[in-house]
């Protein structure tokens, strides 16, 4: 017998118990394995693929911008840049030094680029300068083969030609920042280099002028190296954009408005709605911007009372004066409250209760109707046809006009203006609406606010035939404007009576012997303008200035009135608005008037729209 | 009255040994060797530097270590068992005191020329100190419960100084295997149980003495998505490898996630995923078959062993080595928390594959001598 048989036993037992229990863990083991490969193999392969392939997006082109005639506005210019990558460089110091004879590097720059390049991964490139001139780039390119590591690339940089004359309506590109990434899932905005289209026609359109980003699949391994290209797909580049601009017209603008501090000026296709110039001075010059500005130039910009960084045109908003009365007029008229005969005595003034209201002109018009009121700008006229209308009718008619409702161009940030109601005033202020105020409204002051292009589009929907069109850059902005006849625009309700006499009286104004702007008519041949004038308070005179006759003295910048002029030609088959805010300017005769008149003989001239003007003249009489 | 004792030789000459060899067990080596070179050369990108050539110059050498302890006297290594167990202890100590620190654990002792893991070789201590003791008491000696203290202080003291390191995974082997010799020595199965509970019981102890790492390993291990890119990346990544191997599995080096660095440590702990991901499950099961080859063949010698500390030795270091490997399979197949346990002849690690070669060569050893008589204790007749 052996010697101690039972432990012998026992063991041989328990061993096979756990024999057992090990062949049950390497089943275990089995089953797991099992289940991973064979029943989730095909879920793990498609994650195994997802780790491999990473995505790289090229950027398209940005799609560039034209004016009407195909001027180019805003252009992708070539820039290239020197890059080093560590892992392709046998000595980092040696190819560094080497660059530094040939290319102007401060000391400060080379420090940064020695450390980006040791902090970062080997093969990830460090950008050394990007901003090569054509001259440079060539000095260094022939001398690449001595210098191992670095690369030259070129890259696409937004610019914009014409500067500050455009900066309004262009906007600018500039860096995605973080709430862009919330807002656009597009891959594009995570490349380092995209620019976004910030503000302007860039921003409204930047879907359109960005394209499609092209991808490029690559094999990476677990740090990011890019091992092989799989696949590649090119994208589409941005689309190209015309606008309704012309940009001569818009260099004219700009250059006749820059004699003045801070003025505005539009330039409409009173048929289509087509923006054919808008400038707004001060300007600034957008070029900085694509690279993300530096703050002080930005303080500056910000900081300046003169606010270049506003476009005037569409967020200017001013009392429009007396380039309001013609909308006074309307609502009289379609109330049938007046007829073009009807006659109002102007002593000079107005008492309403306690209170006088005063005309421009001291000592009065006597005896007026509605041309020669138009004509001659009578306060009190339509202080008398105000009062009889209504806040209320007359915030309806203003509104059909454009006044007081944003017009949906296609800029970001337009402002809407004001017209004021009865219920706006209750609401605003919690106090009724004074009778006196509706007087005020009458000629276009107290709570009434407009922008230069809420006055142009008021003026095209006056001359047109009560078409409402609306201002656009984009053609299609509008399904209306896609026709260029302009009847697809909807038709405004007018008077039957007495609509002709209020275009007669903005005839007078320019051309009639006593019209406000008689020095501001048109020295072209056969060719008419109308218009009127607008000097919008900034303040209130008081009663003391009136009496003592100081209001009339030089004033401060800042206090004097806004001047205004809106006007339309050729008189008889309209076609071309023009509306000029000059702030604090004075006197709109004198001095948005004559603007006003150079810009619209300009645009006469250049004749965006390639009509016949002067034949137009045979289809339509000159009204009496 | 004693029966008379059968005839055993009291000596082997060299011929007998060879003759007693289990070849299959000195085969398996150099099969499941070939395998880890290839994995290593795969995890290098297709090259022998830097791991696959050092493997396989280790694995020679260690072959020859591995021959030479199966042709010595198992009487020699019974009676050296405990001094070597202290020498183990004494290397645990020493690590713990002056270890270089190795990925923020101690786990190496620098002796100069090479730089120990002592834990890995304390395992093999410990399975020869245990079959010692065993072999010295009769079943009856064994159920009485104070015969239990000094195997147990035998086990707990090496856990204790590896789970100081810290190194969960090789004091959780330590106790398994400590308790699969008492097992199989006898030790009575409710004394399992309550030590079961008893561990139970102290588990929110051990969870509150748990370095941050090794609890965010469990938490991870709990929920791999919890943090992707974090601790769960690795095991994560593992899942990946081998499922992406599907059946057939990838092919020779083109398995992505290893080739390209998405699998972590694929060239030690995460050996397996790689194996899975370019040879597939089939590739997988032919490697699980061979090291249950070899635990089967460990087995076999222990239950032939004509002497019980040759039987606990040998189904010690089977178990042992079973235990790498299930530990280690299931952790890369995500069944347990990241541990580090090699995989027995296919990670890179000198200290392991020696650790291993060394108890695969105690386990020739007892069945190149299962036939020699071992006295229970000096002048024991019977033995």
């Amino acid at each position: 017998m052996r010697p101690d048989p039972d432990r012998a036993k026992l063991f041989t037992r328990r061993a096979l118990v756990v024999g057992a229990a090990q062949l049950a863990a390497f089943g275990a083991l089995v089953g797991r394995l099992w289940q991973l490969q064979v029943r989730d193999g095909q879920r793990y392969a498609e994650l195994a693929r997802d780790n491999r392939v990473a995505i790289r997006f090229l950027a398209p082109p940005r799609g560039r911008i034209f004016d009407r005639r195909g001027r180019p506005l805003a252009i992708n210019v070539p820039t290239y840049r020197v890059r080093l990558v560590r892992e392709r460089t046998p000595d980092l110091e040696t190819t560094l030094a080497r660059l530094a004879r040939i290319l102007p590097l401060p000391p400060h720059r080379l420090a940064e680029v020695r450390r980006q390049a040791l902090d970062r991964r080997p093969f990830v490139p460090v950008t050394i300068r990007d901003d090569l001139s054509w001259e440079e780039l060539a000095r260094v390119a022939v001398r690449l083969p001595e210098l191992p590591g670095l690369i030259l690339e070129s890259a696409l940089l937004r610019d914009y030609p014409h500067g500050a004359i455009l900066a309004h309506i262009l906007g600018y590109v500039g860096p995605v920042d973080k709430d862009d990434l919330r807002r656009d899932p597009d891959p594009l905005l995570r490349l380092p280099e995209f620019r976004l289209g910030k503000t302007g026609l860039e921003r409204v359109y930047d879907r359109r002028l960005r394209g499609r980003a092209g991808r490029i699949e690559v094999e990476v391994n677990a740090v990011g190296r890019e091992i092989r290209a799989l696949s590649q797909d090119e994208g589409r580049a941005g689309e190209d954009l015309a606008i309704s601009l012309d940009l001569e017209l818009q260099r004219f603008c700009f250059d006749r408005l820059a004699q003045e501090r801070a003025a505005s000026a539009v330039v409409l296709d009173a048929i289509t709605g087509a923006i054919l110039a808008a400038a707004s001075v001060p300007s600034y010059d957008p070029r900085p911007f694509t690279n993300g500005i530096n703050a002080a130039t930005w303080r500056e910009l910000v900081a300046n009372p003169l606010r270049p960084l506003v476009n005037k045109c569409i967020q200017g908003q001013y009392p429009p004066g007396s380039t309001f009365k013609m909308i006074t007029a309307l609502a009289a008229l379609e109330a049938g409250l007046v007829s073009p005969g009807y006659e109002v005595f102007c002593p000079g003034y107005l008492d309403l209760g306690n209170t006088r209201f005063h005309c421009w002109k001291v000592g009065g018009h006597g005896r007026i109707a509605l041309v020669q009121a138009l004509a001659q700008s009578c306060d009190v006229y339509f202080y008398d046809i105000a009062r009889r209308v209504g806040i209320d009718a007359l915030a309806a008619t203003a509104r059909r006009f454009g006044i007081g409702e944003q017009l949906g161009v296609d800029l970001p940030g337009e402002r809407g203006g004001l017209m004021p109601t009865r219920d706006w005033k209750l609401r605003r202020f919690g106090r009724p609406w004074q009778i006196g105020e509706t007087l005020i409204a009458g000629i276009g002051q107290g709570f009434v606010l407009a922008t230069p292009l809420q006055l142009a589009v008021m003026t095209a929907r006056l001359c047109n035939g009560g078409r409402a069109v609306r201002p656009w850059f984009v053609r299609d902005r509008f399904p209306e404007a896609a026709d260029p006849s302009g009847r697809a625009w909807p038709r405004l309700p007018l008077p039957r009576n007495g609509f002709d006499a209020v275009l007669r009286g903005m005839y007078e104004t320019v051309n009639g012997r006593l019209g406000t702007a008689r020095n501001a008519r048109l020295d072209l041949p056969g060719i008419t303008m109308a218009g009127k004038t607008g000097t919008s308070q900034v303040r209130r005179i008081t009663r003391a200035e009136r009496l003592s006759g100081a209001y009339r003295e030089e004033k401060p910048w800042e206090e004097r009135d806004h001047a205004l002029f809106v006007c339309y030609a050729p008189f008889e088959a309209p076609r071309y608005v023009v509306s000029v805010v000059v702030e604090h300017g004075g006197s709109g005769a004198k001095t948005a008037a004559p603007i006003a008149r150079d810009i619209m003989r300009r645009t006469l001239e250049l004749n965006p729209a390639g009509v016949e003007l002067l034949a137009a003249r045979e289809h339509r009489d000159v009204p009496g | 009255m004693t029966p008379p004792p059968r005839i055993r030789p009291q000596q082997l000459d060299f011929a007998d040994k060879v003759r007693g060899l289990n070849w299959a067990l000195v085969l398996l080596v150099p099969i499941l060797g070939l395998v880890g070179y290839l994995v290593l050369y795969s995890a290098a990108g297709g090259a022998h530097a830097p791991w696959a050539w050092r493997h396989a110059v280790r694995l020679a050498f260690g072959t020859v270590a591995m021959l030479a302890i199966a042709f010595t006297d198992i009487r020699l290594i019974y009676r050296a068992s405990y001094a070597i167990y202290a020498v183990c202890i004494f290397m645990l100590m020493a690590v713990d005191i002056a270890g270089t620190f190795s990925k923020g654990a101690q786990r190496w002792l620098d002796l100069g020329v090479v730089r120990l893991q002592p834990s890995e070789v304390v395992k093999v201590a410990l399975v020869m100190a245990l079959a010692r003791y065993f072999h010295g008491l009769r079943l009856e000696e064994v159920r009485r419960p104070s015969a239990l203290l000094a195997p147990l202080g035998m086990i707990g003291l090496p856990a204790v100084l590896v789970l100081g390191q810290p190194d969960l995974g090789t004091a959780v082997m330590l106790v398994a295997v400590g308790a699969t010799v008492m097992f199989l020595a006898g030790v009575r199965l409710w004394k399992f149980l309550l030590a079961g509970a008893a561990v139970a019981a102290a588990l929110p102890v051990i969870w509150a003495n748990l370095h941050d790492y090794q609890r965010e390993r469990v938490l991870t291990f709990l929920d791999p998505e919890r943090d992707p890119l974090g601790a769960g990346y690795h095991i994560l990544q593992s899942y990946i490898a081998l499922g992406a191997g599907g059946i057939w599995g990838r092919g020779f080096l083109q398995g992505s996630q290893a080739q390209l660095d998405f699998l972590p440590e694929k060239q030690t702990d995460f050996a397996f995923a790689l194996l899975g991901e370019e040879t597939g499950f089939v590739g997988a099961l032919v490697v699980l078959a061979l090291y249950a080859t070899v635990v089967a063949v460990a087995f076999a010698v222990a239950l032939r062993a004509g002497h019980h500390f040759g039987r606990l030795l040998a189904a010690g270091l089977g178990v042992n080595f079973a235990l790498y490997v299930v530990i280690n399979v299931a952790m890369v197949a995500g069944l347990i928390p990241v541990v580090g346990v090699p995989l027995p002849f296919i990670s890179y690690g000198g200290t392991a594959m020696f650790a291993n070669l060394l108890g695969l060569g105690l386990i020739l050893c007892v069945d190149v001598h299962r036939r020699l008589p071992l006295p229970r204790h000096p002048g024991d007749p019977l033995a």
